[in-house]
């Protein structure tokens, strides 16, 4: 049996060294030793993913091919499955034996750092906690954590990093790419206690408030002193500021405002080991030292967790003008984004646009929505102004319409004439994320490609798939970024293979970016090299090492490398 | 047959209203206005009549200052023919606005007037009511349903909307109807529409053409806002609510 077991082992290491071997600097690194380590193979799609420079051997994403009759021993079996992601569409993924179980004294240390309000070990609440909004990706927590002060959330981490235990920081749990729920056992530091606004400047616009606010109510608030938030996005109703700028999200005003990168003035962070990094400024200028806080502007909760944020808020300016307007073909969606931006220039906030199929998603699932225009047509543009002055706008928007129709750019659309024809209209658009997730499956993918080449994408995804799923896309055609979604009854592997990496290796081609807006999450740190160089790749991890050694922030998720955690060789 | 449609220009409904410091009114300045939302539900359901054939005419009324020429151009943009703007600069209140309908109805003689229930910013729900005592004509309120039966010409049967459920009225016309909120779902104005309506004329009259002398019989005298709601207070037994109850609400 040991013997048939050598053969096959040693079948598999030669296997194995051929697909390592452009990576490998020094083949001996493949410790493999028959009889209790197993072999592993890698899928291709993973093979770049390989660091040849780890000293503790090939970590890799894959899946188990076994070659024996019998299972070494039951243990081992459980650990194994245990090991496994349970969602379909995700890589496989072995649990980090570096991380420590979760023990009755830790609970008792936290409560006592949080009280009994702060920890959750309920069901259902945690439930709730492990699935992603998407309901694609489940993971297996035993404890949900809300603290209320930075000092807690410092306490905790300190704690958990000198334990080795692993934290998935959480806020609204809106994210797109499983970003925001474990995918073992890691605790979830659930920032939605610390909810406080805690001072705003009415002369500058500067809002100084807690992770845990919800974007739409730090809207709502700014809103009654003459300011807007930045940014806005569909998920403004459950989604936090420390999520927002965890994950540097765009939405729908970012052709206006500008990215986080510019609005956000300053951060509280605090790092993996309990430190409490002050940021928290309120300067519109400052240029001493480096810029520390653009990198958990966007670090996905992995390089520290965000716990008070300073943002710049732009004034709520009193017209704003909604159009909805249709297209014959893509082309025309392009001239009138030049004629938009040529004629409305500095009064345009939003340029969206919807394919029909998107249309008919939304129109078929959201209750209460109808179509705005009495015929069906190819693609839809919306329109958004935000000026100061009613009548001068009216204007600039009459004529862009004037010389959009007269040039043949629109076949027809509609100008909403109070606020609830506008409301219905930014429903639609703001509607469609959940209209596919109401329909079914859904395969997501965020793309930043050339405005030339938005719609080109769609279609030759369509040629791939045919009728196994429909493709809808939409998105923010002013700044080039395409939602491209594709839908199907239910998740299945064999449509996955099909859609990936053709996207992503469609993406690359253009030098587009795989993931514009939504992030890497625990779904893209394999798509990762498809739009950022190796030494780019390189240097990220450097920074990861260097503010989280322990790698107890987010495991599994963002960098390829930490993606791929589990040694390929599970001891018993 | 002609339907003649009044519309008001109002504070658009969103809007977060605000008193103004002097409390004479509320601030309408930079404020954006729009067509009352009942008053589109009217305008929706005449040109509904006329596409259903039952009628040749969709005339749209509107009074105050110069700016109700957007909102009869809102109106003109979703396909009513005619525009008539009754320029004042007067403060207007349902009485006034109801004798300047009157004279309108006997000069442009339409078989149906159709109007909102009432308006969002003075929720008086009187104009309606008035014009129809006025011209001693029919009224069918709170509608939400009206239909005109090509058999029996000169009627028609509106089912209004009241406390004890619906009731159905049938109206000799010439008639006034006034439209709730389940009548219909507006269109949208699309925008060739709205390029055509650039060209169509409003004619412009004055209440002294009409014959119609403004004057106020009602006068604000202050606006103030609703004292903020306390908040509520969790208590801790029975006992406690009695006292509360009984010592501070004075209810028992």
């Amino acid at each position: 049996m040991w013997r048939r077991s050598k053969h096959a082992c040693l079948r598999a290491t030669q296997f194995a060294k051929l697909l390592f071997s452009p990576h490998l600097a020094d083949s001996s690194y493949l410790h493999i030793s028959t009889g209790l380590h197993l072999p592993v193979l890698l899928s291709a799609d993973v093979q770049s993913t390989c660091n040849a420079g780890e000293s503790t051997g090939i970590r890799i994403v894959c899946g188990v091919y076994m070659n024996w009759k019998r299972p070494l021993n039951q243990q081992f079996w459980k650990h194994w499955q245990r090991g496994l992601a349970t969602s379909p569409g995700a890589t496989k993924v072995f649990r980090d034996p570096r991380f420590a179980k979760l023990e009755e004294s830790d609970m008792q240390h936290f409560q006592e750092i949080v009280g009994d309000k702060g920890v959750i070990v309920d069901s259902s609440e945690l439930e709730v906690a492990n699935t992603d909004w998407m309901n694609k990706y489940h993971g297996q927590s035993q404890l949900l954590l809300r603290p209320q002060t930075t000092q807690q959330v410092a306490e905790i981490l300190k704690f958990c990093n000198s334990r080795c235990l692993a934290v998935v920081p959480q806020g609204g749990n809106t994210g797109l790419v499983g970003g925001s729920v474990p995918v073992f056992d890691e605790i979830i530091l659930n920032l939605g206690a610390m909810k406080s606004i805690l001072s705003f400047d009415e002369v500058s616009g500067i809002l100084v408030c807690e992770a845990g606010c919800i974007l739409e109510n730090l809207d709502t608030f700014v809103g009654t002193k003459g300011f807007t938030m930045p940014l806005d996005l569909g998920a403004k109703g459950s989604c936090q500021i420390g999520g927002n700028v965890s994950t540097n999200a765009g939405g729908l005003r970012l052709l206006r405002y500008g990215s986080l990168h510019g609005n956000v003035l300053g951060l509280e962070v605090v790092l993996a080991n309990g430190t409490v990094v002050d940021m928290l400024g309120t300067l519109r200028k400052d240029n001493t030292g480096y810029d520390l806080k653009q990198l958990f502007i966007g670090g996905e909760g992995t390089l520290g967790v965000v716990t008070k944020v300073s943002i710049l808020t732009p004034p709520k300016l009193a017209s704003t003008n909604v159009a909805f307007l249709a297209c014959e073909d893509y082309e025309s969606c392009q001239n009138a984004l030049k004629e938009a931006k040529k004629q409305l220039g500095e009064i345009l906030s939003a340029f969206e646009f919807i394919d029909r199929p998107a249309l008919d998603m939304a129109l078929c699932h959201l209750e209460g929505t109808r179509d705005p225009l009495p015929s069906k047509h190819n693609f839809y543009l919306l329109v958004e102004t935000t000026g100061s002055n009613e009548a001068h706008d009216k204007e600039k928007l009459d004529a862009f319409l004037e010389a959009g129709m007269e040039l043949g750019y629109f076949v027809d659309g509609t100008v909403a004439q109070d606020s609830t024809q506008a409301g219905s209209f930014w429903e639609i658009r703001e509607g469609i994320s959940e209209a596919l997730v109401k329909a079914g499956a859904v395969y997501k993918y965020d793309l930043s490609v050339p405005i030339k080449s938005f719609y080109r994408i769609v279609e030759d995804l369509r040629a791939q798939l045919g009728n196994a799923a429909v493709v809808v896309a939409y998105g923010h055609l002013g700044d080039g970024n395409v939602h491209l979604n594709v839908s199907a009854p239910k998740y299945d592997e064999q449509l996955l293979a099909k859609i990936e990496p053709f996207v992503y290796e469609w993406t690359a081609a253009c030098k587009g970016s795989v993931s514009a807006e939504h992030g890497l999450g625990f779904m893209k740190p394999h798509a990762l090299h498809y739009s950022k160089s190796e030494e780019a790749i390189h240097l990220m991890e450097g920074f990861k090492k260097l503010l989280d050694p322990k790698g107890i922030l987010n495991p599994y998720k963002v960098l390829p490398a930490c993606a791929a955690t589990s040694t390929c060789f599970v001891s018993v | 047959m002609k339907i003649m449609v009044a519309v008001k220009r109002v504070i658009d409904y969103a809007v977060k209203i605000r008193v103004k410091p002097d409390k004479s009114g509320v601030e309408t300045a930079n404020v954006k206005m729009s067509m009352n939302p009942f008053c589109e539900i009217a305008l929706e359901e005449a040109l509904r009549l006329r596409e259903a054939g039952h009628a040749s005419e969709v005339l749209v009324v509107s009074m105050g200052g110069t700016q109700c020429s957007d909102t009869l151009r809102t109106a003109l943009a979703m396909g009513a023919d005619r525009a008539i703007h009754v320029s004042t600069s007067h403060s207007l209140f349902p009485l006034t606005v109801a004798k300047l309908l009157q004279a309108l109805a006997t000069s442009e003689k339409p078989n149906i007037l159709l109007l909102g229930k009432q308006a969002i910013d003075d929720d008086a729900n009187q104009t309606g009511q008035m014009v129809a005592g006025l011209l001693q004509w029919p009224q069918g309120t709170f509608a939400s349903k009206v239909q005109i039966d090509k058999e029996t010409v000169g009627s028609v049967t509106v089912e209004r909307e009241v406390d004890g459920g619906l009731e159905t009225v049938k109206l000799q016309l010439p008639a006034v109807i006034t439209t709730d909120l389940r009548l219909n779902q507006p269109r949208y104005a699309t925008l060739p529409n709205i390029m055509k309506a650039k060209k169509k004329t409003i004619t412009q009259i004055t209440p002294e053409q009409l014959g119609v002398q403004i004057t106020s019989d009602l006068e604000i005298l202050e606006v103030f806002e609703p004292p903020k709601r306390k908040a509520g207070v969790i208590v801790a037994s029975v006992d406690e609510l009695l006292d509360k109850l009984k010592n501070e609400a004075h209810v028992i």
